[in-house]
């Protein structure tokens, strides 16, 4: 059964945290390295996307406690998984093999679950996080007109991840955490130009992040115009992730959910980062917050982004089945 | 309304930071056309200078003249087209109020047009494509332009050339459109047809038509081509009169007027060269139409003769300058947070001369504007791209000043010192930098020598950094939370390296206690977490004096332990106590020895109209400049250095805004209260009818249960009545002013007013929690009449100074919403208009309500987190299932 004929029909529950989970193995750097970079001359520690290729027993479980917990749809280990991002541990020749070995664990353990229950399929995404730099913002206060990286470098960058992804058999590629539409659209035009080329392709799901009470992401769009700025491609969805808690978002997912001619998804932090950046939130705490949306019809896809756990996705997913899931309205024709 | 096809119906959505939608019914849409070499000498020779601040300063100029859209045009021979084109654009995605509005990327080259939407994070629109270098080209241009996600200006040009007659025009455009719509599929409502706007009264007789066709061709596509659009180079048609301004923008305003008519929704078109339509003279306007219109043989005639008589005397473009008339504090202030670098020199040199030392300008208006923005950044009122604009008007500023600090230095001899040098950097992982950036404008400002590594630093680089240069203090900062896990990291690396370095510690997740029990304990040298960029001064010069830097260090090392210390009592007292044990550590009262009130009525009373009059002299002022995000207490705010002047000109609109009400009765406040004899039972209190023996309500409350310090109880609300039936009273209440804001607020919403809407709802709301202390005092004073004797001020009453509380359900004492649903039974709320929704908020929203407590010991509290064993007990009192219980106390639950 196709994705898209499945939202149609209910929502669908995506992941929480990876990381809030990798850190409950308390990992030294030897975790990190493995046999095959034992040598490596730059430290490794922080990793986490390395972990899939030196520790996947460690991912796929935990893949497998957010499937058990209701998941539909679980997300690659892949966030940092560009050659921009990996620069910082000097690992850009590794790439390409983190998001293909990070694809095929997640998609054993996606079809371990298909499996056993055949009427609810389990899928991949292929997560494509923002990667260390922005397209459109200078990092240096005296010279805004200074780029630390190019549309065009970016492209290769996200071309080379989403064919690992796609090769390693990402069922969804998700570029997501937003922070600057402009290296979203450099995303989607390297996967644009993927699909031409293989003259195939994958449902695209697409995740911004608001960061602060202004309403704007980092770049300072408005998530309107987020909306406009990426919907020249037919996505499967769209929507907004981790920064400021459930409630917090609320708002602008009913900007997106008003315009888009796409499926809505949604996966907030756990509340807010405590003092020393841990998230309180409980599940029924932020179920209850998620709640509101699915009250006001807002949502396709929901999960959940830092601080969350298979706790909180469960009681999110017991939730979810409550409700019926969004309309979209394909046609968003002009009010005259 | 028949819909044709939805097609035809489907805005053109382009975006820059904010969104822009074009449909139908939108006005005609300015695309402004200053920024264009071809088009503006002043432009050109900008650009050629490289003066691209300056250059920046024309596109700004455009968009305050009222442009939508602006176009950006760099094809001159002797530029690199390419190369200014990705610069220029850069620059205006830096300028926030330039960066709102959608960017046209003009040439006639595919590579500058490529090159230029590699800049852009909206959806912009690329000007232009054709045929003219064949269909295959058009096809492949067309596809990229819908890659990279932009809308396209589609000329009017073939293989053979541009179309100059009507047909030649509709041919090429449909023939283009039925290529883009079926072979491409390029939406529909993304092409802009430009059917070239040519000049006329050029003496040439094929031209006569030119303008005409121009209008028929635009009304043919608007009615045969679904969803496109009609642009166009207005000034074109006015090239002949080049140098007399007067005719042009007569020329310009006529033209748009009638090929508007048409349907042209988009033009290029400078804001600040047209005339309004209706002001054009009338002689003058009938000579220009017969141009246009093609009305008369001799009409070029006629107008190349009216032309001599007008010269110049364009219409003076208006810019709002009024803010130029503040003092220079104000003025300093407006143009950091405005971003505008025009006048600050002058400023600055204004307050240089008034302050005395470059110093004190410096410390005082520069750094009282800074924190003006970092006030607005904080409330979400201005966004990153905006503070980094203020941050750069803050180091010209500081620039013009240098060379007289240099100068004092010199005098007072201390020219030869070098400065301390202190590394910042924003650590690995994170990107955010403005803080750290607005520390070290600050600290250069305070003549430190400044070493900015930037954003995503690594900790070897950091300290390879840090020994390289020698530095006398590393800062480290970072927004996001792993950042600090990551400044721990950092930390214990210099340990490793046995570095003394000072370490401060900033940004926003950063805090004192996570400094003191994370950071400090696993780094020797002196750590320092510092709130904000104004502590980073003295903090920086207490760690590089000689003389204070031991002393520094060890108070702070001292304030750390002691704060960990403190965290882990804390810790270990945050313990939940079972319900059993709380119950026993109950509120103790002397029940023997109180002397217990009647009210003066048992049963309920309502209170409509209440005089508005009176309510206002009971309003709590502070809480509104709160809603206005104005933060400081009253009335003392009115004389706030930073927010005072505003905070004034917000009261003054509030009280001549009350005025009104009162005056008009637009508000009616409601109110009911009322009494009933009551027992405490448990954690519940029941209530009698005055000659009945059975309980005929219970309100139910709950308990404390953390663990509590030695003497404090676990206080329920319960506690404060008396156990032993026939004494005691228990009172409750609502109230609301917002009965008539409705009709107030949609008046106000008509004239687009937000200023006044939000003023009148935060009014209402104001009111109804005066009404709510006026009614209290009442009760207590004389409708319950325990306190008949007091005498509060209205600030003691805010300070809640008074005997006895009035505690509302969903607030911290008893945060169970669902009790209201007894209480509005009780107080039948519905007949004096207010009502509680399904999920039992109040409507309208400007209403509270509440419970009444008497006794001298009652006091408010916070419930805190409750444990699983008072949420059965609690469910059962209230014959609820424990999931629902759950579900309305979830945020005061100890427990998942």
């Amino acid at each position: 059964m196709k994705i898209e004929d499945i939202l149609k029909e209910r929502i669908l529950i995506l992941d929480g945290a990876m990381g809030t989970m990798i850190q409950r193995h308390k990992l030294e750097e030897a975790d990190f390295r493995g046999e095959i970079l034992k040598d490596h001359p730059h430290p490794l520690k922080g990793n986490n996307d390395l972990l899939s290729l030196t520790r996947p027993d460690i991912i796929k479980d935990i893949h497998r406690q957010y499937f058990e917990a209701g998941s539909d749809i679980i997300e690659t280990n892949t966030f940092g998984s560009t050659s921009v991002a990996q620069a910082d541990y000097h690992l850009e020749h590794l790439v390409y093999e983190i998001n293909y070995q990070s694809a095929k664990i997640a998609k054993e353990v996606a079809a371990e679950f298909t499996a056993k229950e055949p009427n609810k399929p389990r899928f991949v995404a292929g997560s494509m996080g923002p990667t260390t730099k922005l397209a459109s913002m200078s990092p240096d206060v005296n010279n805004p007109g200074y780029r630390a990286i190019t549309f065009d470098q970016l492209v290769v960058a996200f071309k080379e991840q989403a064919k690992g992804l796609l090769d390693g058999g990402a069922d969804l590629l998700l570029p997501e955490t937003i922070t600057d539409t402009l290296n979203v659209k450099a995303a989607l035009f390297a996967i644009q130009e993927l699909f031409e080329e293989r003259g195939t392709s994958v449902p695209v799901m697409v995740s911004g992040t608001i960061t602060d009470a202004s309403g704007r992401i980092l770049s300072g769009q408005t998530a309107e115009a987020f909306l406009i700025s990426v919907s020249h491609v037919p996505l499967l969805s769209i929507g907004l992730n981790c920064a400021m808690g459930a409630s917090a978002l609320r708002p602008y997912l009913k900007v997106l959910s008003d315009k888009a001619p796409f499926f809505i998804s949604a996966y907030p932090n756990a509340g807010l980062p405590n003092e020393f950046g841990q998230y309180d939130q409980t599940a029924n705490e932020m179920a209850a917050e998620v709640e509101d949306y699915l009250k006001e019809g807002l949502i396709n896809i929901l999960g959940g982004c830092c601080g969350s756990t298979p706790d909180h996705i469960r009681r999110i997913a017991e939730i979810a089945k409550k409700y019926k899931p969004r309309v979209v309205n394909s046609l968003l024709v002009d009010s005259q | 309304m028949s819909q044709p096809s939805t097609i035809d119906h489907r805005p053109l959505l382009l975006s820059g930071l904010e969104a822009v939608q074009i449909t139908r019914s939108s006005n005609f849409v300015n695309i402004g056309e200053r920024t264009n070499v071809t088009g503006s000498a002043k432009f050109l020779k900008l650009i050629k200078e490289d003066k691209f601040d300056e250059a920046l300063e024309v596109a700004l100029d455009q968009v305050r003249g009222g442009a939508q859209v602006i176009d950006v045009n760099m094809d001159e021979g002797m530029l690199d087209s390419k190369a200014a084109m990705v610069k220029y654009l850069n620059l205006m995605a830096s300028e926030p109020e330039i960066a709102a509005i959608p960017v046209m990327v003009d040439s006639s080259k595919w590579e500058v047009i490529e090159a230029g939407l590699k800049c852009l994070q909206g959806k912009g629109i690329v000007n232009s494509i054709s045929m003219k270098g064949g269909v295959e080209e058009f096809i492949r241009q067309a596809k990229l332009v819908k890659r990279y996600g932009a809308a396209a200006v589609v000329m009017a040009f073939d293989e053979v050339g541009q179309a100059d007659t009507y047909q030649r025009r509709i041919d090429i455009c449909k023939r283009a459109y039925d290529i883009l719509v079926n072979e491409v599929k390029f939406p529909a409502e993304d092409i802009i047809f430009d059917p070239n706007i040519f000049p006329v009264a050029t003496g040439i007789d094929e031209h006569r038509n030119y303008a005409l066709d121009f209008f028929k061709a635009t009304k043919w596509i608007r009615e045969n081509l679904p969803g496109a659009h009609v642009s166009g180079g207005v000034s074109n048609v006015s090239f002949s009169f080049r140098g007399n301004q007067k005719v042009r923008e007569a020329m310009h305003s006529a033209f748009l007027y009638h090929a508007i008519q048409h349907g042209m929704d988009m033009g290029i078109v400078n804001p600040t060269m047209l005339e309004v339509y209706d002001e054009i003279p009338k002689d003058l306007l009938e000579r220009v139409e017969d141009v246009l219109l093609n009305r008369r043989d001799d009409a070029t005639e006629r107008l190349l003769e009216f032309a001599e008589t007008v010269k110049g005397s364009a219409k003076k473009k208006e810019q709002d300058d009024e803010w130029r008339q503040g003092t220079i504090e104000e003025r300093i202030t407006h143009s950091l947070v405005k971003g505008i670098i025009d006048f600050i020199d002058a400023d600055t040199e204004e307050a240089r001369q008034k302050y005395g030392k470059p110093l004190h300008v410096i410390e005082g208006p520069l750094m009282r504007g800074m924190n003006v923005v970092g006030d607005l950044f904080g409330a979400g009122k201005m966004f990153l791209p905006q503070v980094v604009k203020s941050a750069r008007v803050m180091k010209k500023s500081v620039a013009y000043l240098t060379p007289y600090l240099e100068e004092e230095k010199r005098l007072s001899g201390n020219a030869g010192q070098a400065a301390a040098k202190i590394l910042l950097a924003t650590v690995k992982g994170d990107v955010h930098d403005i803080g750290k950036n607005i520390v070290g404008v600050v600290l250069a400002c305070n003549n430190y020598d400044v070493v900015d590594l930037g954003v995503m630093v690594p900790p070897e680089k950091i300290i390879e950094a840090a020994k390289r240069e020698k530095v006398d203090v590393v800062g480290l900062s970072g927004l996001i939370t792993p950042s600090l896990d990551e400044m721990v990291y950092v930390a214990k690396e210099m340990q490793r390296e046995k570095m003394d370095l000072p370490l401060l510690i900033g940004g926003a997740t950063t805090s004192r206690i996570h400094t003191a029990v994370k950071i400090d304990p696993v780094y020797d040298g002196p750590v320092v977490y510092v709130l904000d960029a104004s502590r980073s001064v003295p903090v920086a010069s207490e760690l590089i004096s000689k003389n204070t830097r031991k002393s520094f260090q060890d108070k702070m090392k001292a304030e750390y332990q002691a704060l960990r210390v403190d965290h882990e009592n804390r810790k270990q007292t945050k313990n939940y106590i079972p319900l059993v044990e709380a119950r026993a550590n109950e509120t103790k009262i002397d029940w023997a020895s109180t002397i217990f009130t009647k009210p003066q009525f048992i049963g309920r009373k309502e209170f409509v109209k209440y005089p508005l009059e009176e309510i206002r002299k009971y309003i709590d002022w502070t809480p509104f400049f709160q809603t206005w995000m104005l933060a400081g207490r009253f009335p003392v705010i009115l004389k706030d250095e930073v927010v005072g002047a505003e905070a004034t000109k917000l009261y003054n609109d509030a009280n001549k805004m009350l005025d009104e009400i009162i005056k008009s009765r637009a508000l009616q406040a409601n109110g009911v209260v009322a009494f009933y004899p009551a027992k405490r039972e448990g954690d519940d209190v029941n209530l009698y009818r005055k000659d009945q023996d059975e309980s005929f309500a219970t309100f139910h409350f709950l308990r404390q249960q953390n663990k509590k310090a030695q003497n404090l109880p676990n206080f329920c609300l319960a506690d404060f009545i008396a156990p032993d039936k026939g004494k005691d009273y228990f009172g409750m209440f609502a109230v609301t002013a917002g009965i008539g804001l409705e009709k107030l607020v949609e008046k106000h919403k008509a004239n687009q007013d937000d200023y006044s809407e939000i003023m009148a709802k935060a009014l209402a709301d104001r009111l109804a929690e005066a009404f709510a202390e006026c009614l209290h005092k009442r009760v207590r004073k004389e409708l319950w009449g325990y306190a008949k004797n007091e005498t509060l001020t209205e600030e003691e009453l805010i300070d809640e100074k008074y005997e006895g509380i009035r505690p509302a359900p969903g607030y911290p004492a008893c945060p169970d919403h669902t009790e209201k649903k007894l209480l509005f039974e009780l107080l039948e709320g519905n007949k004096v208009g207010i009502t509680l929704t399904e999920s039992y908020a109040m409507y309208p929203g400007a209403a509270v309500s509440g419970f009444y407590f008497s006794n001298p010991n009652s006091k408010y509290f916070g419930l805190g987190k409750i444990e699983k064993d008072q949420v059965v007990d609690y469910a059962k009192r209230k014959n609820m299932s424990v999931e629902e219980i759950e579900k309305w106390l979830a945020p005061n639950l100890s427990y998942v």
